[in-house]
């Protein structure tokens, strides 16, 4: 019973978080003493798919019907059921990302499986109980979980499990899927991206900001930053209410989870609902003219100073060490 | 029009979370608890928008035990007809899902709203769940829902940008931010939500699919290492040979 994997491209290439959940499912199916099948809806070609097998896929499915060019989380996982089925899997693996986290609770219902939204680690076999730990309370504490039924889903959180390399050949294979009229209910219309901008949700560094700023014409700065770094922006809550900063940059308990490798804090406080957010970033760094704020506790690195000061001269010695000066 | 706008208990944002019986359980001594707030601020809130302005009713459903009285009165309060709760302790995100799921399919609804997921389990399950169960179509992470006629547009997030999707009722979405304003209840609904009526359903039998065996809290940052304003380069240096970040 192999361990199926759901990748979905950025553009017709994979990214880090397909290889992590590609490997991720690959130490699964070594748990389980199976093998490690892709499904591709997206028709990529066979030099891309196999390009997976380094990370141990052994095969890849290409579904190739046009309805799946269509984003419709009911009709992936009906799908991905009829998948399941066929090549008689019971344990998928999604990266918890926008469409994992559309799609695997509908294949959940589907699969009459139990779920893990958000795994941080490797499981666990106990018998035919599977353990995993996960985030919870917005990333407040960590959770054990046991999935006990026959049928198991896993979304991997991005940026928490390295993906391993293997020397592994890969094959890919054609699968034929029945798709009815009446099983895409969801139609997209329009898809609107912002071009040239790097994604908050999968950046490794993020430039983050909050009221310290003043106004919205002083983010000059912290996007120049961005630019440097190859960062993506992100602000605060109030930020987003006040309408200085787009809602989509909204991180917090309420508003986006990031977990880069790096977070620059420039004139946030560090309100619990905000460190909620980004606590599990793996290097934090606080700009604040405030040494008593709550941020600094949750801090690798800090300046304390005005950031208005501090940001250029910072800009300018980020410039200098990228120009490798 | 009849929405259903699930909401469910989570503990206030300023929680200090901690755990008793040997870590396997949340410590909720103390602690106050809220509407979660996606299911508050955008589900609920655009559910009554909507109602407002095409007629219809808004119904709450909550899957819990005596004790979440409390929050099923705020969101009558804020401005639900009516209130349903399913007498059951939640046990995991499929549990909830086939309570509502089995209370959706005996009483026609046209949506079933969710927030995007709860504050505490984070889980953004519940909705894709009740779509799987009823195989309705499913809108995740809405931050926008207009509707015409039986046909509804919505905006979705997704990485790095939004698409705009086209659905027949009835369906399921999860609510994200922008959908709506948060509402404050006024005088008179929180009078009026004392008699609005609260029917109790009981639960239906459900497998066991997952569990949670123990918590534990994350590792605590080992202190801020403070770099001078005057100094800046040394950040530089200290972020790319000590962490190696950049
Ligand atoms: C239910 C609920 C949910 C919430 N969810 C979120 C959430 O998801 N995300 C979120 O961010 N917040 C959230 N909040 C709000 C949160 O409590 C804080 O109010 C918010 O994070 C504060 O934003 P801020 O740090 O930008 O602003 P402030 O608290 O005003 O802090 C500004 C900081 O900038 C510093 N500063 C000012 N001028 C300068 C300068 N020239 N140079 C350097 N530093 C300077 C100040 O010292 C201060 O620390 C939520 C609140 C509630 C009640």
């Amino acid at each position: 019973m192999p361990v199926l994997v759901f990748a979905e491209s950025a553009n017709g290439t994979f990214k880090k978080s397909n290889f992590e959940a590609v490997s991720y499912g690959a130490r699964v199916a070594a748990l389980l003493n199976t093998e490690t099948f892709v499904i591709d809806f997206e028709n990529l070609s066979d030099d891309v798919l196999k390009s997976l097998g380094d990370y141990g896929a052994t095969k890849v499915y290409r579904v190739t019907n046009d309805a799946l060019k269509n984003f419709d989380a009911g009709l992936h996982a009906k799908v991905l059921n009829d998948v399941a089925q066929k090549l008689n899997a019971t344990t998928v693996i999604f990266s918890f990302n926008y469409s994992g986290k559309a799609i695997a609770p509908v294949l959940a219902a589907k699969m009459n499986a139990g779920y893990v939204a958000g795994a941080i680690d490797i499981p666990v076999m106990e018998g035919s109980t599977m353990k995993i730990r996960k985030n919870v309370f917005s990333g407040k504490a960590i959770a054990l979980y046991a999935i006990h039924s026959d049928n198991k889903i896993i979304a991997l959180t991005p940026n928490t499990v390295a993906p391993e390399k293997t020397e592994n050949k890969c094959s890919v294979e054609n699968l034929e899927i029945a798709i009815k009229a009446t099983d895409s209910k969801v139609k997209v219309k329009e898809v609107v991206k912002a071009s040239g901008k790097i994604t908050l949700s999968d950046a490794d560094i993020v430039v983050s900001a909050g009221r310290g700023l003043k106004g919205p014409e002083n983010w000059g700065m912290v996007e120049e930053m961005a630019n440097i770094l190859g960062a993506a922006t992100a602000c605060s809550r109030p930020v987003a209410d006040i309408h200085w900063r787009p809602h989509e940059e909204h991180v917090g308990q309420t508003g986006l989870t990031v977990r880069p490798n790096l977070y620059i804090a420039l004139g946030i406080s560090g309100a619990i609902q905000h460190l909620a957010g980004v606590n599990g970033s793996k290097v934090i760094v606080v700009i604040n003219k405030d040494p008593e704020a709550p941020f600094f506790k949750a801090a690798d690195y800090g300046i304390v100073g005005d950031v208005f000061e501090v940001v250029p001269k910072l800009n300018e010695a980020f410039k200098r060490f990228k120009a490798g000066a | 029009m009849k929405f259903l706008v699930c909401i469910s208990k989570a503990p206030d944002t300023t929680t200090k979370i901690a755990f008793t019986d040997n870590n396997t359980k949340f410590n909720n001594d103390k602690v106050v608890f809220i509407v979660n707030p996606y299911d508050e601020w955008y589900a609920l809130v655009r559910a009554l928008e909507l109602k407002e302005k095409l007629g219809g009713s808004v119904t709450v459903i909550n899957v819990g035990a005596a004790d979440t009285d409390a929050i099923i009165r705020k969101a009558l309060a804020i401005g639900a007809d009516d209130a349903v709760r399913i007498d059951a302790e939640p046990i995991d995100a499929m549990f909830v899902a086939k309570q509502i799921a089995e209370y959706v399919k005996a009483n026609a609804y046209d949506i079933v709203f969710c927030g995007k997921e709860t504050i505490d389990y984070n889980g953004s399950e519940v909705g894709g769940m009740i779509a799987g169960l009823l195989d309705w179509g499913y809108v995740s992470l809405a931050s926008s829902l207009e509707l015409n006629g039986s046909i509804a547009t919505l905006n979705r997030e997704i990485a790095g940008g939004h698409e705009t999707v086209e659905v027949n009722i009835p369906f399921v979405l999860s609510a994200a931010k922008g959908m709506a304003e948060a509402r404050i209840p006024n005088m008179r609904g929180i009078m009026a939500a004392r008699t609005k009526p609260v029917a109790i359903v009981a639960a239906v039998a459900s497998e066991n699919y997952t569990s949670i065996l123990s918590y534990e809290l994350p590792k605590e940052k080992t202190g801020v290492k403070l770099v001078s304003a005057d100094n800046v380069g040394e950040l530089v240096s200290l972020l790319h040979n000590d962490a190696k970040v950049i």
